[in-house]
């Protein structure tokens, strides 16, 4: 039987791009930066590498579509290099394809490398979904944004539990005011400035009942990381951080064409937390996580994120998020980098910057905004729509 | 260190729809097809599988796992989005493999699609799409066929070949390949084809002609995967995994002076790690056929040699003598090849190793190979001055 | 027994008041305010949706599958080439085995199409043929056309049972008067002096047909319970009626001041609205105008009483919302560039085969339902979505586009491009099972909520006009309490 990844494999460096709107940068120049932080940190050269898993998400819009974009640009001798996609959940795919080859035996080091330039459209947000949807969907499918498909989980979730659309959105600017604070205290965060829940309550509405702090920031950046099979991970660095659990969980259809769904949560994101604290051994994730980072893509995302990964009791999120649960002096600090909010989503470098966050936190590195003495750590990572996503949970520990 | 992929893999099911212009048929159509007889082969349900990878190029249901799962209403199992140009279908297998390999799951399937004919013209979808924003600026308004035909006329160049001894040649392995494909029901061209006609045909981009290019078709493949030790549990013919690899350009071919752009470099480094990993020293005499990727005949030329079948330079000799016919030595394209079962481009890959597969348990039908006990497949993806190749070698 | 069978129309929900284009464009022609107000076609409706509203309405009830032609009557449809009558019915749902023609080129084309249904079948080639007609016209800024012009359309359905009104004769007079036309590369009418128009054009070319038609079956004005015909000028529509002899109560009025003249439409919807007033043994007298005139009359059966629950003319003039915006008005019909914003213009090519492949899953909102589980589902799946099934191919069709539904969440998307932001969309659970996203049309964020009933109306999904194409798809409107 299989016995799953737990401890099979150990991350021995990182590097994280700074995010933000980088419009003298390219994509080229997001993966050498990224790539030189990480080998460095990993102590090693690039020769020593033998495989690559490389992730970017708007091909159309920059890269093409193969692993060569990475190659080329790293003048990698020759190596394999295959390109991963699932939407925003990108990120963490290229490190389990990694992961899973060292774990095979295959190689005794690999690197993981998500790269996203989306500050060439023209226009703010996503490139649209016209190209990234396919022309089959475009033909029935509403003209969606990204913020619109989330507004639709907050309209069901103020509905389902009864929260006028203003407690609803005090709720959720709670959520974004956390992690503005977080991301004045990041170097590396696109967004770094502090906002006030009226501020947020009172800002432009994107997709009613979304308004723009409910929106996470759209950001050019890059992260990777390289990993190596446990046995070996002290050969490089006496802190490597271990992989406990990595799952991806995928809709399988019957949220969007079934009617059991009740859009107020995300039922892959579940399902993925659950075999992730299997696999990790974890039952009581609410004391045994030390701190996440979850894909706030959108306020309500988190919100709902919290129950999903039972955090909080459903329908219950609101009252830890009162309390200051998941801020970064409380009991279990979630997005301490800013998360997607204020770090910025750079699509497919976001999984990977959600486990540098981790990464740096375990080993007491993450400066002004360290956690004490964290054990164990969670990124959640989704991509696509509530009715329509998978969700990467990994978690880490040393 | 690391051991390699080496007989810890083995399929035991696979599926392949017939390939070719389903104008009525979606990508969704393909891949029920390909999956149901893949499951059926490995005797398995859909329940039973574990994690799934996808390949597909030009997705037109969107850049992830997603239109696999919702398709088939995989219960929230992952699924995977891989991509590499043309050699993606190699690709899924080889995720897939690791999966079982590093002990996650017990079973996984690998499963390509493409539906090229839905564009409104001939050939692939324009690369416009396929390359992204800075190559529009700086690369020539290239085709797939233009940029292999710059390879034949350095080809023909460095080795001294005269247009018409050149074509000639290349026509003779097309020739081979269409033969084979008379021999195969699911393939999309179905023809037999003469020297004087494939030479003679409209020229598509000097020196190729129509039959230098591989069918443009639509086509799904999948394959289940599980660790070696059980595959004996499924079938009493497994089909066990000797080597994978994957070599993809490092920019040097395209960009410094090296390179004689008459040969593909990544098909020699991944060739050489394939045989190095499968313990195979004399690939000449070992290998009992190969599915080589065709897209033009100039391609499978160079391929022999890149291959280490033929002696640089000498492939010649070898396509006149018949060696990679079906009754040759080494066959090559038993099942026609890119070139006429049809090159649907995330399902090639996996559409090849259908063929070795199918060949090693004896179920090719009127064009078995005898015995076979090495196959090789040869997959590319990309141009000849930057690209991807996977080779695989499977054994019993 | 040939004749009407069942009508139906359609009128969009807009209709804006002649008094804001006036303050809009009045200082550029003081001389064309007129009364009233206009329909206007929301900026994702055209002829064809109309068309296919109109014909739904007619339908309503009736099974589609015995209808062996469609004959659209139009002179506004965005393709050249590619019918319109070919969408309405793929949309309706009618078999492929059916006669389909686009009937345009002049505004009595509606009347034209009409006769030429009622001769298929009493030709014998057709038993059931539906005879719409819909047009929405443009007029340049500030001209007579833009205040007149309003947006409409009409169905009949000819049969030769359950005839709710049989055709009892007609008479048509053909003329090439040029009072208005559109040259090739014309978006706008180009028209002759009105006064020309109104005396030589209307007020002799329907009194020609209705005399011929009276003389021709010795027939006296005083047997008609209505007289319907259409004329731009209401004084000389009055006198066309006086000077047949008719009295001001035989005399169906006109739509212009709630429609406007919704040209190939504007007889056939006079024809429903007095329908919907008629008693079995009424005589109904049509004459149209457009390059001369047809006149036709019905004589109305007992079977009237059976056709009364279609939404018809009175049920949508009663459904209205107001624009109050000239400029939003002008942008809705395109008559002034707006920014898009380059999210706006990104659009993605149509693959025709694709469409072609789901031609009905997108045109006629066909889903699945499972035989085995009994689940609807959309779009189509070989699959079965439903959890604990799980079928394999066991699917049958199930259209959901007659299908009511519920709203189960939404929003008002303001970084989508829409024309009329914020994009209203959200997902739909359908009585009976199934559910998908649809966008939301005809209603404004304020209005909807969680839960309220919806109904699907086909429309323009998209316009890519740099191609050619036009995308057209079903949408969900809220059902007004």
């Amino acid at each position: 039987m299989a016995e799953g990844i737990k401890d099979k494999v150990a991350i021995i460096g990182m590097g994280c791009t700074k995010f933000g709107e980088s419009w003298d940068k390219s994509y080229e120049d997001l993966i050498v930066d990224a790539f030189k932080e990480c080998i460095e940190d990993a102590g090693i050269e690039k020769k020593d590498i033998p495989a690559a898993w490389f992730a970017s998400c708007f091909d159309e819009v920059f890269a093409g579509k193969a692993g060569t974009p990475l190659s080329t640009t790293l003048k990698l001798p020759f190596l394999p290099v295959t390109r991963v996609e699932n939407f925003c959940a990108s990120g963490t795919e290229a490190l389990r394809g990694a992961a899973y080859a060292v774990a095979s035996g295959v190689y005794d080091i690999a690197l993981a490398l998500g790269v996203e330039k989306l500050k060439d459209t023209g226009y703010g947000g996503l490139p649209d979904f016209g190209s990234v949807m396919g022309t089959k969907n475009r033909l029935i499918t509403p003209n969606m944004t990204a913020p619109g498909a989330f507004a639709m989980m907050a309209t069901r979730y103020f509905s389902v539990y009864n929260l006028s659309p203003e407690e609803g959105k005090r709720m959720l600017a709670r959520i974004s005011s956390k992690s503005h604070h977080n991301g004045t205290l990041n170097p590396k965060a696109h967004l770094r400035r502090e906002v006030t829940v009226e501020q947020i309550m009172n800002a432009p509405i994107v997709a009613w009942p979304l308004g723009l702090f409910d929106c996470c920031g759209v950001s050019d950046g890059g992260a990777a990381a390289i990993v190596t099979r446990a046995d070996m991970a002290k050969k490089f660095r006496p802190d490597p951080v271990y992989v406990k659990s990595l799952q991806i969980a995928l809709s399988s259809g019957e949220e969007i064409g079934y009617t059991d769904f009740d859009y107020a949560h995300v039922e892959t994101g579940y399902r993925a937390g659950q075999r992730a604290y299997r696999e990790a051994g974890i039952t009581n994730p609410r004391e045994e996580i030390s701190m996440a980072e979850l894909h706030d893509c959108f306020s309500i995302t988190e919100c709902v994120t919290y129950e999903d990964l039972q955090f909080s009791a459903r329908g219950r999120a609101r009252e830890d998020i009162e309390s200051g649960r998941f801020d970064l002096d409380g009991p279990q600090p979630v997005q301490p980098d800013g998360g997607l909010k204020c770090f910025g989503h750079p699509i497919a470098a976001s999984g990977l910057r959600m486990i540098y966050e981790m990464y740096k936190q375990l080993q007491g590195k993450a400066g002004p905004r360290q956690i004490k003495n964290p054990k164990l750590a969670l990124t959640h990572n989704m991509g696509g729509m509530p009715a329509l996503n998978l969700i990467g949970v990994c978690i880490v520990g040393l | 260190m690391a051991e390699g992929i080496k007989d810890k893999v083995a399929i035991i099911g696979m599926g392949c729809t017939r390939f070719g212009e389903a104008w009525d048929k979606s990508a969704d159509d393909l891949m029920i097809e390909s999956s149901m007889e893949c499951m059926e082969d490995a005797g398995l349900e859909k329940k039973d599988i574990d994690a799934a990878w996808w390949g597909c190029c030009f997705p037109m249901g969107g850049l992830s796992g997603l239109p696999l799962s919702m398709l088939l209403k995989l219960p929230f199992i992952p699924v995977t989005h891989v991509e590499n140009f043309c050699a993606t279908g190699t690709e899924a297998l080889r995720a897939a493999s690791y999966a079982v390999a590093a002990g996650v799951y017990d079973i996984a399937l690998a499963i390509g699609v493409e539906k090229c004919k839905d564009t409104g013209y001939g050939g692939l979808p324009d690369f416009g799409g396929m390359m992204g924003g800075t190559s529009r600026w700086d690369m020539p308004n290239a085709t797939a066929p233009g940029l292999f035909a710059i390879m034949a006329t350095s080809y023909f160049a460095k080795y001294g070949l005269s247009p018409e001894e050149g074509k000639r040649t290349l026509a003779k392995i097309a020739v081979k390949s269409h033969h084979n494909g008379t021999l195969n029901p699911k393939a999309h061209m179905r023809r037999e084809i003469t020297v004087d006609e494939a030479m003679n045909a409209p020229i598509v981009a000097w020196p190729l002609g129509l039959y230098d290019c591989c069918g443009v078709s639509d086509g799904s493949a999948a394959a289940i995967v599980v660790r070696a030790e059980d595959a004996k549990k499924y079938r009493p013919d497994p089909v066990y995994i000797k080597s994978f690899n994957i070599a993809i350009s490092s920019g040097e071919e395209k960009m410094y002076t090296d390179w004689d752009y008459a040969h593909v470099e990544t098909t020699v480094r991944a060739a050489a790690k394939a045989y190095k990993e499968a313990g195979i020293t004399n690939p000449r005499k070992e290998i009992s056929m190969m599915e080589t990727h065709d897209c033009f005949s100039i391609t499978e030329l160079t391929e022999y040699e890149d291959l280490g079948i033929s002696p640089r330079g000498r492939a010649k000799e070898d396509v006149d003598a018949g060696f990679f016919n079906l009754d040759g030595q080494i066959p090559n394209q038993p099942d026609g090849g890119l070139k006429c079962f049809g090159h649907p481009i995330g399902a090639s890959g996996l559409r090849m190793i259908y063929e070795m597969y199918k060949q090693l348990q004896g179920k090719a039908g009127p064009r078995q190979i005898k015995n076979p006990k090495i196959g090789l497949t040869h997959n590319m993806g990309g141009f000849p001055p930057m690209n991807v190749i996977g080779i695989s070698i499977l054994g019993l | 027994m040939v004749g009407i069978t069942s009508y139906g129309a359609y009128i969009p929900r807009y209709r804006i008041n002649r008094n804001t284009i006036y303050s809009a464009m009045g200082w550029l022609n003081p001389a064309t305010l007129m009364p009233g107000e206009k329909a206007v076609a929301n900026c994702d409706e055209d002829n064809i949706s109309m068309a296919v509203a109109a014909s739904l309405d007619c339908l309503n009830g009736l099974e589609r599958e015995k209808i062996e032609g469609l004959y659209l009557a139009t002179t506004t449809s965005p393709y050249r080439e590619r019918q319109a009558a070919g969408i309405v019915a793929t949309a309706l749902d009618l078999r492929p085995e059916i006669r389909t023609a686009d009937f345009t080129d002049s505004i009595k084309a509606g009347t034209t199409a009409l006769l030429a249904a009622c001769d298929a079948i009493k030709g014998g080639s057709a038993k059931r043929v539906i005879a719409c007609a819909a047009d929405s016209r443009l007029g340049k800024a500030g001209s007579a056309q833009e205040e007149i012009y309003g947006d409409g359309a009409a169905a009949l359905l000819l049969g030769d049972s359950g005839v709710i009104a049989t055709l009892e004769g007609s008479y048509s007079v053909s003329y090439d008067f040029t009072d208005h036309w559109r040259g090739e590369e014309d978006k706008f009418d180009r028209t002759w002096e009105d006064r020309w128009i109104r005396d030589v054009g209307y007020t002799k070319f329907i009194p020609e047909a209705i005399s011929g038609l009276l003389k021709k079956y010795e027939l006296s004005i005083k047997d008609f319970a209505k007289v319907v015909y259409p004329a731009l000028y209401v004084r000389e529509h009055a006198a066309i009626g006086k000077g047949l002899g008719a009295d001001p109560g035989q005399i169906q009025q006109q739509m212009l001041a709630t429609v406007g003249d919704s040209g190939v439409a504007s007889p056939l919807m006079m024809l429903v609205a007095a329908l919907e007033d008629a008693k079995p043994g009424d005589k109904i007298l049509l004459a149209s105008y457009g390059n001369g005139s047809d006149a036709m009359f019905f004589q109305v059966t007992q079977e009237i009483d059976k056709v009364r629950d279609r939404r018809g003319i009175k049920g949508h003039l009663a459904l209205k919302r107001e624009l109050t915006s000239y400029e939003k008005y002008a942008a809705f019909r395109g008559t002034i560039p707006i920014e898009k914003g380059i999210r706006g213009d990104e659009i993605a090519f149509t693959q025709l085969s694709n469409l072609w492949r789901e031609r009905r899953a997108v045109l006629a909102l066909y889903g699945s339902k499972c035989k085995r589980c009994g689940t609807p589902q959309y779009p189509p799946q070989r699959i079965c979505v439903r959890p604990d099934c799980g079928a394999i191919d066991e699917m049958e069709d199930y259209r959901f586009s007659d299908k009511k539904g519920h709203l189960f969440t939404y929003t008002g998307d303001s970084l989508a491009f829409s024309t009329s932001p914020p994009a209203i969309y959200g997902m739909i659970d359908f009585e009976g099972g199934g559910r998908y996203n649809f966008d939301l049309t005809d209603c404004d964020l304020d209005s909807i909520k969680v839960g309220m009933p919806v109904e699907m109306s086909f429309r323009r999904k998209y316009a890519d006009p740099a191609r050619g194409i036009y995308g057209y798809f079903w949408k969900a409107v809220p059902v007004q309490a």
